[in-house]
């Protein structure tokens, strides 16, 4: 069975969870795009404009930088896309990343051998993972705070035991073949590659094996998922390792592609980023709904803009601006697109 | 006036200790220590005690006046912006925008101020006015357009910080060369009112009023409402958008005054400014206890909650900790706060119900015999079984029955209604009063009012008419109590003395209508015996932790009030007159029952009505505490042990209470757990809790023309 919309995934959640068939909708005209869809036309709109009125926008050379300036974003999403599909929000996303490769970094600084560097630094995100979905999944504390907590916790730890008060760690010269990472292959940059491999595979993952279906049911209805069966606790667990494991691979292509880590970033915004590329393109915070073509369609939407802007000589400040008024647009199109019915919605939401 | 009280036997050592060990609970104190609405508040409230003090003895000079005044000029600052935070929670969403926010209008307050040269007032306006601004926009979209306050407020969030960076990247250098100055500027921002800093007389203001309108206001009860459930509140017809779109621009202000106070304070524009504000003030108020799922918080609680984020992050910093420290100590205090929050607030009715009910070591001593034909004054017989029915099917649980003057019988139901029946055989009904509650007790005062104990209501009274009135329904509240004991609840019987005075019995405080057998499992006594004073109005409590207060009657010579105690299977005698005057006395102990009502017989002595019969299970469970808490937590309620009901049963006391006879329903065919007893001119009239009927039977032997009325209040008329 493929799913090709959010629409259909919670349709089929719904119906293989709790054994009754949502009466199917017939939507007309406008609202017969899905939220990926309209993203993606929007993006296409946005490049040809930009195509026109930019030059050097429409070449190969920018259509890989661009590519390669979301890549980390990307594969940071597709993490984040696994937690809110199964109704949770991993706040703590970016220190996975940044002290998971700060950790590798260290430890390759001391001499170790780079798998080893890049266990070390694994066993770091995965740990970090664990105790996030251990503590929502078992103490049952609300996702935004636990994560939110975790984030400061491990930044502080990090600091503490990891990097030190310098919080900028470099990786040697010596680990050239790490640094490999940032290049290109036959000239697609490798983060590009890795970015788009990792993505089939969570597609697949969530699409078309058993644990990936339970995900959209317990995001869609964690009660009914519960009753049902599903292991709701461990399954949380995973779904919070994952994320951070993914957020680790982010930061190891990161990590070569600057040949350094600046674990400042875990108190900065880039967490939003990450969020709103996976709700831009129809992950949605409720849970259940969305895909793997849901981030690549807000991946997209955003390199096009900040490619776009950057060709202008805007400034960061500037596009930071821009990129929040286009997302408040996109999120109140969404709400007229998708109005909340008062009576039926979750609180919370 | 002397009587009997049959010797204990002498107890023995082991069975001392179990009484000892089982005085006190522990168990009980936290139930109700934690029943309270107040306690929670005061955990993080004593967390932030805790942790001044532990500052204060760690780092020198940290109690100073000094120190005091500098910190409380930062911890104003950030008590603004907690409390912004803590009311977009209330009201269900979230403002990830506070900090931007924050430092936006830092920014203005410094354009007005150092660029421009406006006076104070119009720098303070213009500011507090660019903040209302900046959440009208959040209002826009969270209350207007309703889109997901988390998302919008996280995306304004970046726009606002984007903002702030640019302006300031054009403005800082001109803003550091600035020499504008004014002398209220800077009292604004470095000096104080009795040497307490400018901006806590503000906070202290603000949270004052704001305190008052959260929760005295209709907007603070709108807000809390639309917090706690949106829908119900528009279908109460509040207007959800505009309390949303209100609350994000106060919410908008308040972050602003916080950055007017900061802005006099530093008079330079940082990067950095209100960065993380958002993180450490989500955290202060959820520490602080207001909820994420809104609708639960009160300003003070945020205000907790921002001291112990401040002064936790202040006193590491002071003790000389590098700041990764504090964030680790965050973070760690933040997780474990929450999580012991989640697991608290899930599980708190749970352990309170648990942990509600603790049974004592009760040493009921002899059972007497009640065999039939063992000889005794309990001997089992079937003088009820031919009891007459009255009102068969026509009434719902006759607690308590009294005939008038005229010789109708009157009583109170289920549906809390007093029911009188007259004519010759008792077969005209009339719905006499309608009280409400659970009408019990009852009793003629000398003006014919009928009194009524209407359980979980109070005392009321009933006019020859049928008007209703009340009497009473609060006593004085008991010390050293943690339970409110000054409301009337599980009001029982009722007898009036020749002054006026009302005496009547309240079950027990701690249990309700529902689980008031549970209080006799407990075997601790909460009950009481209350006095209303008809001349004055007051209402004291006069025999404190009865174990279950019920019937209460006035002697015949109206010296003393009789009254039982119902799972101490006695009958008490309180002094009202005489020499001993307020003091309490056992009448009648080791009774074969649990005595329920007891009232005057027309030969001097009294009737009295067992509810439920003793069993040596029952008495040797009652010695058995631990037994009892295993049986209350393991087994489900129907499967626990009570002393038997399936009997009905009536004891006949002489003047001095001792047992001369009695009257059995063995079986309990037709009346089961009798409660109460008439005697009215040679009958003998019969209710029960539960029962369907009244039942009567003739006496032999007696005065035909002696009525209660006549007794209590003399011979006044011929009925009419």
């Amino acid at each position: 069975m493929r799913l090709e919309s959010s629409e259909d995934v919670r349709i089929n959640a719904a119906a293989g969870v709790a054994g009754v068939a949502l009466p199917a909708r017939t939507p007309s005209g406008l609202k017969r795009l899905t939220q990926e869809q309209i993203v993606l036309i929007t993006t296409l709109v946005l490049a040809g404009i930009f195509a026109v009125l930019v030059p050097g926008f429409a070449t190969v050379q920018n259509i890989l930088t661009l590519l390669n300036s979301i890549a980390v974003l990307g594969i940071l999403s597709l993490g984040a896309a696994i937690v809110i599909i199964g109704r949770g929000l991993d706040i703590s996303q970016v220190a996975s990343l940044a002290i998971g490769a700060a950790m590798a970094a260290v430890v390759m600084q001391a001499g170790g051998s780079i798998p080893w560097a890049i266990c070390c630094g694994f066993a770091v995100s995965l740990a970090i993972g664990l105790v996030n979905g251990l503590v929502i999944a078992f103490i049952e504390v609300p996702p935004l705070f636990a994560t939110l907590a975790t984030n400061l916790l491990m930044f502080g730890l990090a600091q503490i035991f990891i990097v030190g008060s310098t919080l900028l760690v470099y990786v040697p010269k010596s680990a050239a073949s790490f640094l490999a990472l940032g290049r290109n292959v036959a000239g697609v940059p490798i983060p590009v590659l890795i970015f788009l491999g990792l993505a089939l595979i969570v597609h697949l993952f969530l699409s078309r094996t058993r644990i990936g279906r339970f995900i959209y049911a317990h995001g869609d209805n964690p009660e009914a998922a519960r009753l049902s069966g599903i292991p709701t606790r461990p399954l949380t667990v995973l779904e919070y390792s994952l994320c951070a494991v993914i957020g680790y691979l982010a930061g190891l292509v990161l990590m070569a592609t600057l040949s350094s880590i600046d674990t400042q970033i875990v108190m900065g915004t880039e967490i939003f980023n990450v969020i709103l590329v996976a709700v831009l393109g129809g992950v949605s915070l409720v849970g259940g709904r969305g895909s793997v073509l849901s981030v690549i369609a807000g991946g997209l939407l955003i390199g096009v803009m900040l490619n776009g802007m950057t060709l202008l000589n805007l400034g960061n400040d500037t596009q930071n601006i821009f990129r929040g008024l286009v997302l408040l647009a996109a999120i109140v199109g969404d709400n007229l697109l998708h109005p909340r019915d008062e009576e039926t919605a979750r609180h919370g939401d | 006036m002397s009587s009997t009280i049959s010797p204990s036997p002498p107890t023995p050592f082991a069975a001392r200790l179990k009484q000892v060990q089982y005085f006190w609970s522990p168990r009980q104190t936290f139930a109700d220590l934690f029943a309270k609405t107040w306690m929670e508040p005061a955990i993080p409230f004593t967390v932030l005690v805790a942790l001044l003090l532990v500052f204060s003895t760690i780092v020198p000079n940290y109690a100073s006046a000094y120190n005091a005044g500098s910190m409380g000029r930062e911890f104003a600052e950030f008590g603004f912006v907690a409390i912004a935070m803590g009311l977009s929670l209330i009201s269900g969403g979230i403002d990830l925008s506070v900090g931007s926010i924050f430092a936006l209008a830092d920014f203005v307050a410094l354009m007005g101020f150092s660029i421009w040269n406006l006076p104070v007032p119009l720098v303070i306006v213009l500011t507090v006015l660019s903040g209302a601004l900046l959440g009208a926009v959040n209002g826009f979209f969270v209350g207007i357009l309703r889109t997901r306050a988390f998302l919008s407020t996280l995306v304004t969030l970046i726009v606002y910080r984007g903002a702030f960076d640019l302006l300031t990247l054009h403005w800082s250098e001109q803003m550091a060369m600035s020499s504008a100055s004014s002398p209220l500027w800077d009292a604004i921002g470095n000096g104080g009112i009795l040497g307490i800093p400018s901006d806590v007389w503000g906070l202290v203001v603000i949270a004052l009023i704001g305190h008052i309108l959260l929760s005295r206001s209709r907007l603070g009860w709108h807000l809390t409402a639309v917090g706690a459930s949106p829908r119900s509140a528009r279908h109460a017809g509040i207007s959800i958008r505009w309390v949303l779109f209100s609350i994000y621009v106060v919410s908008g202000m308040l972050s602003a005054l916080g950055a007017v106070f900061f802005a006099a304070r530093l008079a330079s524009v940082g990067s950095q400014t209100g960065d993380s504000l958002a993180f450490e003030t989500l955290a202060a108020v959820m520490i602080g206890g207001v909820s994420l799922a809104g609708g639960k918080g009160t300003i003070g609680r945020c205000l907790i909650g921002a001291g112990i984020i401040f002064v936790l992050g202040n006193g590491l910093i002071q003790m000389g900790y590098p700041g990764q420290v504090t964030t680790a100590v965050n973070g760690a205090i933040l997780l474990l706060a929450v999580g012991i929050d989640v697991k608290w607030s899930k599980n708190r009715g749970k352990a309170i119900q648990k942990s509600y009910v603790n049974p004592t070591y009760l040493d009921y001593g002899p059972l007497p015999d009640a065999r039939e034909g063992s000889g005794t004054p309990y001997a089992m017989n079937d003088r009820l079984r031919g009891a007459e029915a009255i009102a068969l099917d026509q009434v719902e649980g006759p607690e308590d029955i009294i005939l008038d003057r005229e010789g109708r019988l009157y009583t109170g139901t289920r549906q809390g209604w007093i029911l009188r029946f007259s004519g010759p055989s008792f077969k005209t009904r009339e719905l006499f009063a309608r009280i409400g509650g659970r009408p019990l007790g009852l009793a003629f005062d000398k003006d014919d009012n009928l009194i009524v104990c209407a359980a979980l209501m109070g005392l009321y009274g009933v006019k020859p008419d049928g008007t209703v009135f009340k009497l009473t329904d609060q006593t004085n509240r008991s010390w050293f109590k943690l339970i409110d004991d000054s409301r009337l609840k599980l009001t029982d019987d009722v007898d009036i003395a020749p002054d006026g005075r009302i005496y009547f019995s309240e079950g027990t405080t701690r249990f309700d209508m529902h689980t008031w057998p549970v209080d006799g499992l407990e075997g601790r006594g909460s009950g009481r015996l209350v006095c209303y004073d008809p001349a004055t109005g007051k209402t004291r409590t006069v025999v404190h932790n009865v174990r279950f207060c019920n019937g209460v009657c006035l002697t015949h010579d109206a010296q003393s009030i009789l009254f039982c105690e119902t799972f101490g299977l006695r009958l008490m005698r309180y002094w009202i007159d005489g020499p001993r005057k307020g003091k309490t006395e056992v009448a009648l102990d080791h009774l074969p029952g649990c005595p329920d009502n007891i009232n005057r017989a027309s030969d001097g002595g009294y009737w009295l009505a067992l509810v439920a019969m003793r069993t040596p299970v029952y008495d040797v469970a009652m010695r058995m505490p631990g037994f009892r808490m295993r049986m209350i937590k393991q087994l489900p309620i129907d499967e626990w042990l009570f002393p038997g009901i399936n009997n009905g049963c009536i004891v006949k006391l002489d003047a001095d209470c001792q047992p001369v006879e009695s009257y059995w329903d063995p079986g309990g065919e037709s009346h089961p757990s009798l409660t109460s007893m008439r005697e009215d001119r040679g009958y003998l009239y019969l209710g029960g809790l539960e029962n369907n009927r009244i039942g009567r039977i003739k006496l032999t032997g007696v005065d035909p023309t002696w009525t209660g009325c006549d007794s209590y209040w003399g011979k006044r008329r011929a009925a009419p």
